[in-house]
C-alpha cells in the first residue's frame, strides 16, 4: 500500500484528510468532497489492495451522463491497466490518469492521494 | 475475352435503357472494350436512367439524379455513344446497322430495345391528353398536361399503373385507377390481397375502379375527357395515362427476319443468341422459353450472360425468379414463386388475414407441408426475406409452417447456419451469400472483423449481424479454427465453463476463481457474470464484502440507477396482490421522500428519484410494513404476473393468484444469466400474458399448462407449450429443472428465448432433459434449486442490520449533505429530473 513520504506532505495546506482507511471499500470506490482552488469538487476514491499504487482519486462526475456516479462503477483492468466502468453508459476510465478508453477526447481529472497514519489524504 | 491479335471487331448495342447500360458495364468489367469497338445507340436524348424509380421525377429527382451513368464513363472506356439516334433497320447481309444519319458495320449486334407501353385500341384513346408512362419525355408530357388539370386517371392497375398513379398524386391531381380485371395487381395478388390493396390505396385518396373495360373516350362536361365503360358508367377526367402492360420493341428484329415469338419478342437461347448467332438480344425485347421478363433483375442476368457470350465465356441465362418485393403508393406488396398456388398441383395453403391492421399473408406449400412453393404479402413485407430464404434455397419448413406468417411468432429466423445452403443470401444490402463468406474464410479471414472487411457483409443496415456471426463462427469451427468464446480478457473460459469450475471445485469467491483460472483484476464483464454464478450456486448475500465489488451498481445498492444518478425502488408484490394497507404505505413512503411513483408492467409499484443516502431509510419503512426487496435491479427472478383467477373471475378455472404467489415466493432471489419473468393465467383467456414470459403457466380444467422461453421487449418471442395438464407438484418440479438447466447452460446476459433458439435439439431436447430426465440430471437440478431457496434472505433486511454494509449508502464519505447536482422539477404533480 502507498504510504506518504515526507516529501509528499511538504505543503500540508493542500493535502486534505478526507476519510480513514476504515472507510475504503476493497476493489471498489467511494465518493468524497474535496476543496480546491476552483471550489468544491466531487471525487471518486478507489482502493485496490495488493496493487501498486493501491489508491486512486479521480473525478466523480461522469461526463457522458452528467451525473456524479463514477465511484459506483465496477473496477477492473483493460490489458493490465486499472480502469473503472461508468455505471450508466459503461465507458471505461483509466484510474491512473483519468483517460477515457473509448473516447480519447474525454479525460477525467486526477488527484494525488496517499494513506498517512490511517488517514486518506488527497492533494487539492 | 480471349486474347486476340486480330483487328478489333465492331460491336453494336441497340438501346440504352437499364439493361442496355448494364450490358455495357458487364462488358467493361470483362475488358471487352479493349477488343471490341463498341457503339451504343439510344433513341432517347437521355443517357440510361433508372426507370424503376421514375415516379420520383415528380417528387424532386431530376434526370441527372436518375441517370445511371455519365457520358464521361462511356468516353473513358472508348465507347461511342449515339443518343437521340433511332435505328431504322438492320441489314443482316451487309452486317450493317442503318440509322437516319448513316450506316454502321457490325460483327456482333445486341438488341436491347426494351418495350413500349401497350395502349388498348379504344376509340378516342389517341386524344390529346391521353398519355403513356415509360420515359422521361412521357413524364414531361404528363407534367405539361397536368398544369391545367385537376383530375387524372390511370388505365391499368398493375405494378406500373400504380406507379403511374403515384406520379399523378405527386402532381396533386385527384387520381383514379381503372382496372380491367376484378382486382388490382392481378398478376401478383389474389382476391383477398387485391381487396386489401384497394382499401389501402383508397385510404390514400386514390379512387379504385375494377372490372371496368373502357369502351370509348369522348369530350367531357366537367373534365376534358369522358370515359365510357362497358355498363355505360362514366368517369370524367382531365388527363389519362395508359399503363395496361408492355409489348416488346421488336420491329427491328421482325424486319430483319429473326425468329420471333407468336405474340412478339425475339427468340433467344440460353446464351442470349437469336436465330442469327451474330445477333443477341437482352431485356424486355427478348423471349426466352416462351417468356418475356418484365422486371429489371432478369434483364440484368441476361446482360451478364450476353456479355459472357460475347467474350467467349460459357455463362448462361437460366430463367429468373419473378419474386418481387415492392412498395407501391407506400403499400408493401410481395410475391414469391407460385404466389397464387395455381401452378403447383396438390399444393396446400396457409393464409393470415388481418383486416384491422390491414395485413394479408399467404403461403403455398407442397402437399407434404415440407417446402415453400410461393407466398403473397400485402400490407407488410417484414416476412419477405425469411420466406424468400425458404423458397429460394428449398429449405425444409419448420414443423409448424404457419408460424412463419403469424404475427408475433419467432418461428423463422432460427434457421441455423448449417441449414443454409451456399447460395443463401446473408447480407442483402451487399448481396453477400454464405458461399462468399466461406470463400473469404478460406482466403484467410479468421475472424468476424476480417470477414466483414473482405465481403462488406453486415456493413449496410447491420440487420444481419447476428446471422453473419453465427455463420462465421460455425464455418470457422468446421475448419478447426478455435473460435474464441472467452467471456473476456481475464478468463479464457465461457460462462458455462466457469459455472462448472465453480461447482466442481466449490469456489466461493471471485478472488479465488481469478487466481486459479484467470488473470488480472477482472472487469465489468466477468465480475458481474461470476457474481451471478456464485449467487446461483450458493446464494450468499451479494452485499458480503467478497461479493460487493463484483456487482453492477444496481446490485451493489439494491436499487435501479436512473440517468441522474438517483435510484428507483421496487418492493416485491408477489403475484401483484397487495393489501390496501400496504398500498397506502407505498403512497406514504413516496410522498415522504418525494418519489415519482409509477405502476410497472409487472404489477408492482416503482418509486423513482431516491438518493443513495435515502435508500436505507426508505427500506427501513418498507420492511417495517412487511415488504421485501423486489430484485428489480438484478439479473434474477423479477415478477410473477397474474390475473385474478377463479377466486373472482367467472371464467377462471384455477386459483392463478395463489399459484403466482407460490411461484414468486419460491423463486425470489434466484439469480440467473438474465432476468426472469413469470406469469400465471387462470384460464385460457390468458389475461396475465403468460405466453410472453420466460415461464408461463395457464390454468386448464385439469391443472396447468406450462409454457417456456417466451419474451416481450425488444425481440418478442411467443413462449412454447412445454407440458399440459400438470398437477401443482409436477409443475413445480418441471420449473425447478427448467430454470436450473437454463442457469447452468446459458451464456451471460442470454434470455431464455435466445438460449432456447440456440439450444441444439430445440424444444424436444429440452423436454427430454426436463420431463424424461434423459441426462439423469433431474434430482441434481432440483437439489440445486432447493439450495437457492433455502439460502434466500431479503438482501435489504440483511443490509439494514449491518452497520458496515450501511456505510456504503453515504452521499460522500466526508460530508452528509446530498449531491447538490441532483436537481428536480415538477411535472403532472410529481417530481422528475430537471
Amino acid at each position: 500500500m502507498t504510504t506518504a513520504t515526507a516529501e509528499d506532505l511538504t505543503m500540508p495546506d493542500t493535502w486534505q484528510p478526507l476519510c480513514t482507511s476504515e472507510d475504503l471499500v476493497a476493489h471498489s470506490g467511494i465518493a468524497a468532497r474535496l476543496e480546491t482552488d476552483d471550489g468544491p469538487v466531487q471525487i471518486a476514491i478507489f482502493y485496490l489492495p495488493g496493487h501498486e499504487p493501491a489508491l486512486y482519486a479521480i473525478d466523480h462526475h461522469d461526463p457522458f451522463s452528467g451525473a456524479n456516479v463514477i465511484a459506483r462503477g465496477i473496477v477492473g483492468d483493460v490489458a493490465g491497466e486499472p480502469v473503472v466502468a461508468s455505471p450508466l453508459y459503461k465507458q471505461h476510465f483509466r484510474l491512473s490518469d483519468g483517460q477515457c478508453v473509448e473516447d480519447e477526447q474525454v479525460k477525467l481529472r486526477t488527484w494525488r492521494i496517499v494513506l498517512h497514519d490511517g488517514r486518506v489524504m488527497v492533494q487539492g | 475475352m480471349k486474347a486476340s491479335n486480330s483487328a478489333p471487331q465492331d460491336l453494336i448495342i441497340v438501346g440504352n435503357g437499364m439493361v442496355g447500360h448494364h450490358l455495357v458495364e458487364q462488358l467493361v468489367e470483362r475488358d471487352a472494350h479493349r477488343h471490341y469497338r463498341i457503339r451504343v445507340f439510344g433513341e432517347e436524348r437521355h443517357l440510361a436512367y433508372d426507370r424503376v424509380h421514375l415516379s420520383e421525377y415528380f417528387s424532386g429527382r431530376d434526370a441527372d439524379d436518375l441517370a445511371l451513368s455519365t457520358a464521361d464513363y462511356y468516353e473513358a472506356h472508348g465507347i461511342e455513344l449515339h443518343l437521340n439516334e433511332a435505328v431504322t433497320a438492320i441489314d443482316r447481309d451487309a452486317r450493317e446497322l442503318i440509322t437516319p444519319r448513316g450506316r454502321y458495320a457490325f460483327d456482333r449486334l445486341v438488341l436491347a430495345t426494351g418495350s413500349y407501353p401497350f395502349v388498348p385500341p379504344i376509340p378516342g384513346g389517341d386524344r390529346d391528353g391521353c398519355l403513356v408512362y415509360r420515359t422521361l419525355d412521357d413524364l414531361d408530357a404528363i407534367r405539361e398536361v397536368a398544369r391545367s388539370a385537376t383530375t387524372g386517371v390511370v388505365v391499368g392497375g398493375g405494378l406500373l399503373g400504380l406507379e403511374a398513379a403515384n406520379a399523378l398524386r405527386g402532381l396533386e391531381l385527384d387520381t383514379a385507377v381503372v382496372e380491367f380485371a376484378p382486382r388490382l395487381m392481378p398478376m401478383q395478388v389474389d382476391t383477398e390481397g387485391g381487396e386489401l390493396l384497394r382499401e389501402k390505396i383508397e385510404a390514400l385518396g386514390v379512387q379504385v375502379l375494377t372490372d371496368r373495360a373502357t369502351q370509348y373516350i369522348e369530350d367531357g362536361d366537367t373534365g376534358r375527357h369522358r370515359m365510357v365503360f362497358q355498363d355505360d358508367k362514366l368517369l370524367e377526367t382531365d388527363l389519362i395515362v395508359f399503363s395496361a402492360g408492355i409489348r416488346p420493341r421488336d420491329e427491328l428484329a421482325r424486319d430483319a427476319d429473326l425468329e420471333m415469338g407468336e405474340r412478339g419478342g425475339v427468340v433467344i437461347d440460353d446464351r442470349c443468341l437469336t436465330s442469327d448467332p451474330a445477333i443477341l438480344a437482352v431485356g424486355e425485347v427478348a423471349l426466352w422459353q416462351g417468356s418475356i421478363f418484365g422486371l429489371v433483375a432478369p434483364g440484368y442476368q441476361m446482360a451478364k450472360a450476353a456479355a459472357d457470350t460475347l467474350c467467349g465465356g460459357g455463362l448462361t441465362f437460366e430463367g429468373a425468379d419473378m419474386s418481387t418485393k415492392l412498395k407501391l403508393l407506400g403499400v408493401d406488396v410481395g410475391a414469391i414463386g407460385d404466389a397464387h398456388g395455381d401452378r403447383s398441383p396438390g399444393a396446400r395453403q396457409f393464409r393470415y388475414f388481418d383486416q384491422l391492421k390491414q395485413e394479408y399473408r399467404k403461403m403455398v406449400v407442397s402437399s407434404d407441408g415440407r417446402k415453400l412453393l410461393g407466398a403473397m404479402l400485402v400490407g407488410d413485407n417484414a416476412t419477405y426475406d425469411t420466406l424468400m430464404q425458404y423458397y429460394a434455397n428449398g429449405l425444409e419448413l419448420p414443423e409448424d409452417p404457419a408460424s412463419l406468417i403469424l404475427p408475433g411468432v419467432e418461428g423463422a429466423p432460427t434457421l441455423g447456419p448449417d441449414a443454409l445452403p451456399e447460395t443463401a443470401s446473408i447480407c442483402s444490402c451487399h448481396n453477400v451469400t454464405k458461399g462468399a463468406i466461406c470463400e473469404a474464410i478460406d482466403a484467410g479471414c479468421d475472424d468476424l472483423g476480417a470477414v466483414k472487411g473482405a465481403t462488406r457483409a453486415s456493413t449496410g443496415c447491420g440487420g444481419c449481424a447476428a446471422l453473419l456471426k453465427s455463420v462465421v463462427d460455425s464455418e470457422l469451427e468446421a475448419r478447426g479454427v478455435e473460435v474464441d468464446q472467452s467471456i473476456c480478457e481475464h478468463f479464457a473460459h465461457t460462462r458455462q465453463a466457469l459455472y462448472s469450475i465453480v461447482r466442481v471445485e466449490g469456489i466461493k469467491t471471485f478472488g479465488e476463481l481469478i487466481e486459479k483460472h484467470g488473470h488480472g483484476l477482472g472487469c465489468d464483464i466477468c465480475k458481474p457474470a461470476v457474481a451471478s454464478i456464485l449467487a446461483s450456486c450458493f446464494n450468499e448475500p451479494i452485499t458480503d464484502a467478497a461479493h460487493v465489488p463484483l456487482q453492477d451498481t444496481n446490485d451493489t445498492f439494491m436499487a435501479n440507477m436512473q440517468k441522474n444518478g438517483t435510484y428507483s425502488v421496487v418492493p416485491r408484490i408477489p403475484g401483484g396482490e397487495i393489501t390496501p394497507t400496504r398500498l397506502r404505505v407505498l403512497g406514504e413512503v413516496g410522498e415522504k421522500y418525494g418519489l415519482y411513483t409509477k405502476i410497472t408492467g409487472g404489477q408492482r409499484v416503482d418509486l423513482f428519484g431516491a438518493r443513495l443516502e435515502q435508500l436505507p431509510d426508505i427500506w427501513a419503512e418498507l420492511i417495517e410494513a412487511g415488504f421485501e426487496t423486489g430484485h428489480a435491479y438484478g439479473k434474477a427472478t423479477r415478477t410473477v404476473k397474474s390475473c385474478v383467477g377463479s377466486t373472482w373471475c367467472r371464467y377462471g378455472v384455477q386459483d392463478s393468484v395463489g399459484m403466482a404467489i407460490h411461484l414468486e415466493n419460491r423463486y425470489k432471489g434466484l439469480r440467473s444469466p438474465h432476468k426472469l419473468k413469470f406469469a400465471v393465467s387462470g384460464c385460457t383467456r390468458e389475461c396475465a400474458e403468460a405466453q410472453s414470459k420466460d415461464v408461463g403457466v395457464i390454468a386448464t380444467e385439469h391443472g396447468w399448462n406450462l409454457y417456456v422461453c417466451g419474451n416481450g421487449g425488444m425481440r418478442p418471442r411467443h413462449a412454447e407449450l412445454f407440458a399440459t395438464d400438470l398437477d401443482d407438484d409436477t409443475l413445480i418440479r418441471y420449473i425447478d429443472r427448467f430454470l436450473m438447466f437454463y442457469v447452468r447452460t446459458a451464456d451471460r446476459l442470454q434470455r431464455t428465448s435466445v438460449w432456447r433458439e440456440n439450444l441444439e435439439g430445440g424444444l424436444d431436447y429440452l423436454k427430454e432433459v426436463v420431463i424424461d430426465d434423459s441426462l439423469g440430471l433431474g434430482d441434481e437440478l432440483e437439489r440445486q434449486m432447493q439450495t437457492v431457496i433455502d439460502n434466500y434472505e431479503c438482501e435489504w433486511a440483511g443490509v439494514l442490520s449491518d452497520p458496515d454494509k450501511l456505510k456504503r449508502f453515504r452521499s460522500f464519505v466526508n460530508d452528509e449533505r446530498p449531491d447538490p447536482d441532483i436537481i428536480v422539477t415538477e411535472e403532472r404533480g410529481q417530481l422528475r429530473p430537471a
